[in-house]
Parts: structure tokens; sequence; C-alpha cells
């Protein structure tokens, strides 16, 4: 299992041995897996992750999961890019994107996908399962095809067809489910204690959420090795956030970096807005939601990382906000149209809440800011599909094009 | 009143391994002392000191979180189904 020894309760502290377990049988709290980093610390160097694969691979040391066992379609290693001309309408002048679209099935959620296959091949299971929100789905069945396990998907059945098609092509058991994640969820938790199947995000979660630390290994090696003052996640479970800062802290930890200041804050719909909301009001717990928005990959009501990703906003001085569906669509059209980027709504969602955030002067202009770009247009065409369209229509002749084009077109 | 409260896996060892247990109880806050008098120490794994649900437990009655309804002061119609969930990471 790579360098991880154990498993640890993220509230009491019991260890647990390396099972398929994800929460504590004393308090119920989440387990996160604990890695030797002082023999991670003793062999790792800048070096031998530059010698690596071009993937999230190359931080193999410091994710779980065997070599031998590894279930990889190429994930990670995305482009962090300048963002020159979206930074000047939102008047940031040192704004950097990380353009997770580019991973194999177009979202982040390749790198916990990756780890966790990995991991559940290792646990021996021939069957690997998940509860989605779409993203997940497309992944999951992916990568289990790739590897040759039985996948069985769960989805809500209200999904883009975008979404729902990405995952049916790959052949899964895909079961549509008449209500929102958060049925889909509890229903899943129920039949992941009937069932021996690897449930990527149930049992075997804590694994799986480490994947989404090579964000941020990438980001700061991409960076030159310099941790950024500020990154901006879109929070669903609040999972990613939270990794982001573990990711740098343990940059830190092996001694890859002396250490980082990096504020972290998230972003989220109005429509789903339990963590914003906590946020804004000073509380301590997230109060769950009836989801209703269009960015249905975020549409968690019942955030089961919230608590942890209010923690790490206010303890590293970042922000949560939220914003409307039409600031949503906003901001799918603002990054296309200035950098070439054409993002899935919780793309829009990042967009639109850095926006806010930077007219507040919570975002600020001279900081190095990296948002994290989670997720690819074509999979969400529903959300945009109103708002643009062609520039004209006309007929196949030159006089045609001349006249409308003289018409402002 | 009498309700089914289905225990996850990870509760199971407090309860002898069985999966579900019938329980008699007005409100979600009597099920709970009645399911704590069956089998002791179940209690203070779902619940604080103080007697209120673990921030990362979910409670179901029926289909509906508690949290939608009066928390631990929601009633029981007699028959119904409760789940206690625990929180699960999204996707």
């Amino acid at each position: 299992m790579g360098a991880v020894v154990g498993l640890r309760c993220r509230e009491c502290g019991r260890g647990y041995a390396v099972e398929p377990i994800h929460v504590c049988e004393w308090c119920f709290a989440p387990l996160e897996v604990v890695f030797d980093f002082d023999e991670i610390r003793r062999t790792i160097s800048r070096e031998s992750i530059a010698a690596g694969p071009r993937s999230m691979w190359r931080y193999a040391a410091l994710l779980p999961g065997d070599a031998e066992k590894r279930v990889d379609l190429g994930a990670g290693f995305t482009p962090l890019v300048p963002a020159p001309r979206l930074g000047a309408e939102l008047g940031l002048h040192d704004l950097w994107l990380k353009n997770d679209t580019a991973n194999p099935t177009h979202s982040f959620k390749d790198r916990v996908v990756s780890v966790a296959l990995t991991v559940a091949r290792g646990f021996g299971f021939t069957t690997v399962a998940c509860a989605s929100t779409g993203n997940l789905a497309n992944s999951v069945a992916a990568h289990a095809a790739a590897a040759g396990l039985r996948a069985v998907v769960f989805i809500p059945n209200d999904l883009e067809k975008g979404k729902v098609v990405a995952t049916a092509i790959y052949d899964p058991t895909l079961v549509a489910v008449e209500g929102s994640y958060d049925d889909v969820n509890r229903l899943c938790s129920e039949i992941a204690g009937a069932y021996e199947w690897a449930f990527v995000n149930v049992n075997v979660r804590p694994y799986y959420a480490e994947g989404s630390k090579t964000l941020a290994f990438e980001i700061v090696e991409q960076l030159g090795w310099e941790p950024p003052d500020h990154v901006i996640a879109p929070i669903a479970s609040g999972s990613l956030m939270t990794k982001i800062k573990r990711g740098l802290d343990e940059l830190a930890t092996v001694g890859l970096i002396d250490g980082h200041d990096a504020r972290i804050s998230g972003a989220q719909a109005d429509g789903c807005s339990p963590v914003a909301v906590a946020f804004r009001n000073g509380e301590e717990h997230v109060r769950p939601v009836k989801a209703a928005t269009i960015a249905k990959s975020l549409a968690i009501g019942n955030p089961a990382d919230g608590f942890y990703a209010l923690k790490v906003a206010r303890e590293t001085g970042g922000s949560i906000d939220s914003v409307s569906d039409p600031e949503i669509v906003d901001g799918i059209r603002l990054l296309a149209r200035t950098e070439g980027i054409f993002t899935e709504t919780a793309g829009g969602v990042t967009i639109a809440t850095l926006a806010k955030l930077a007219a507040q002067g919570k975002v600020r202009p001279d900081e190095r800011v990296v948002a994290l770009i989670t997720g690819d247009g074509l999979k969400t065409i529903e959300a945009v599909e109103g708002a643009v369209a062609p520039s004209m229509t006309i007929p196949a002749n030159l006089e045609a094009f001349a006249a409308n084009l003289q018409e402002g077109a | 009143m009498s309700v089914t409260v289905r225990i996850p896996t990870p509760l199971r060892s407090a309860t002898g391994g069985v999966s579900e247990v019938v329980c008699a109880g007005a409100t979600v806050r009597e099920m709970m002392d009645d399911l704590e008098r069956q089998h002791p120490g179940i209690k203070e794994r779902i619940c604080d000191a103080d007697g209120s649900i673990r921030r990362f437990v979910n409670v179901f009655v029926g289909d509906e979180d508690i949290r939608f309804l009066d928390g631990a002061n929601t009633s029981l119609d007699d028959g119904v189904s409760v789940s206690i969930i625990p929180a699960v990471a999204g996707g």
C-alpha cells in the first residue's frame, strides 16, 4: 500500500489497520490515511519527481497504492496556464488556471479514481462502485473498463445528458436513481454495507480522497516549486479544499518546499451553498440543504467534509462565497472568451466566485492566485446552449456574408 | 409506538452484529434511549456527551433527514423505519 502505514480517525485519533473502511467505529468521524513521512522524506526529491511519469503518479511516493496494481489512464500533470486576459477583467495581476479539463475523462475526478481503483485492486475487489453527480461516474466507468473491473455506478436520474452518455458508453451497470444526489448517497451507503464491493466514495474513500492532493503538488512544481499565495476551488463535499491544504502541507513536511502561507478559498452555487452560508454566518456547523442549481456536479446538500472545508478557509485566511445560476453562466462565458477554456458549471461557479471575491478585495490584486478548473464544458452543454448561438445564418454566397457582417455581427 | 432501526456496519459491533433493532419511542430521542436499553453503550457512539447527535451521523426517519424535521424531537409514526448513516463524501 505504498507508504501508507494505517488509518486514523480525524476526530478522536483512534488508529485502524489498512483496510477498506471509512468511518471510525467509535465516533463515526471519517478516517484518513497515515503515511510514514520520515521514510518518504529520506527518498523523495525534486529530481526523483522530475524523473517520474508526466502524470499524477510522479508523486506516487505520497499516494496510497502499489505500483503493480496501478489503474492509470494518464490522469494529472494537466496544464497550469497564466490567465492575463481574465486577470485584467477581474483586476488580478498574477492569475493562473489549473486546467483539469485536460484529464482522460475531462475532470479532476480521474485523480481520485486512479488512486481508488489501484487500492481497490490491491484489496482484491473485482467490482467497483460509486455514487456520483456525473464526473465521478464518467471516471469510474472508464477506469474500470480499462482495468477489467466490473463497475456499478449510481447517479441521480436528472443528470445532464453528456454525463449520462459519457458514463454509459463504458458499459458499466449504470443505475439512475429517482432522487437527488443526497438520496443516491444515502442509498449507496446502505448498499455498501450489503455488498462486497469497493465503493470509491464510501469504503475506500480515505484512499480515494488522497488523489486530490496531486493538484496541489502539480501547481507548486509547475510554479517552479513556489507555493501560490491563494488557491480557489469549488466545493461539493468539501474534500477538494481540504486536500489542497493537505497537499501543500505535505510538500513542506517532506522537505520539498520550506513552507507555505497559501490562502484557500471555496466556491458554491447559491442553490446549494450550505458551506458558504455557514462561513458567512460565522457558524461552525454546516446545516444541510435541498440542492437546486444548474451546477449539478456541486449539488451536494449534505457535504461530508463541509466542516473541514470551513476550517481550512478560516485557518488559512481564505473565504467561501456563492453565486447565482446566471452568474455561473456568465463565469463560464467569461473564462471561454478571455482564456479559451470551456468549463462545466463547476468551473463557472469558481470563476464567478473569484470575480466576486476579487471585487470585494478578498482576493488581492497582487496575489499569485490559482483557480481550479475542474471539469469540461462539453459535459454540461445544457447550461449554456440558450446563451450562445451562431453570429449569423446565411446562404452560401459572399454578398450575403458581407451584408450580414456590415450589420455588426 | 414501535419502529425499526437500521444499524450501519460500523455500529454493529455494538449490537452483536444485528442489522435491525425494533425500538419503542414516540420521538427519535425516546427511540435512542430504548436502543441504549437494549444495547448498552451504543448511544455514546451516536451521541455526544450532551445527548445531541454527533456531527458525522445522519439519522433518517423514512426518507427524510431529521435535520429537515425536528431533530431529536422528530415524532415517529408506528412502524416507520429509522436509518442511522455515516456521512459520505462526494462525487
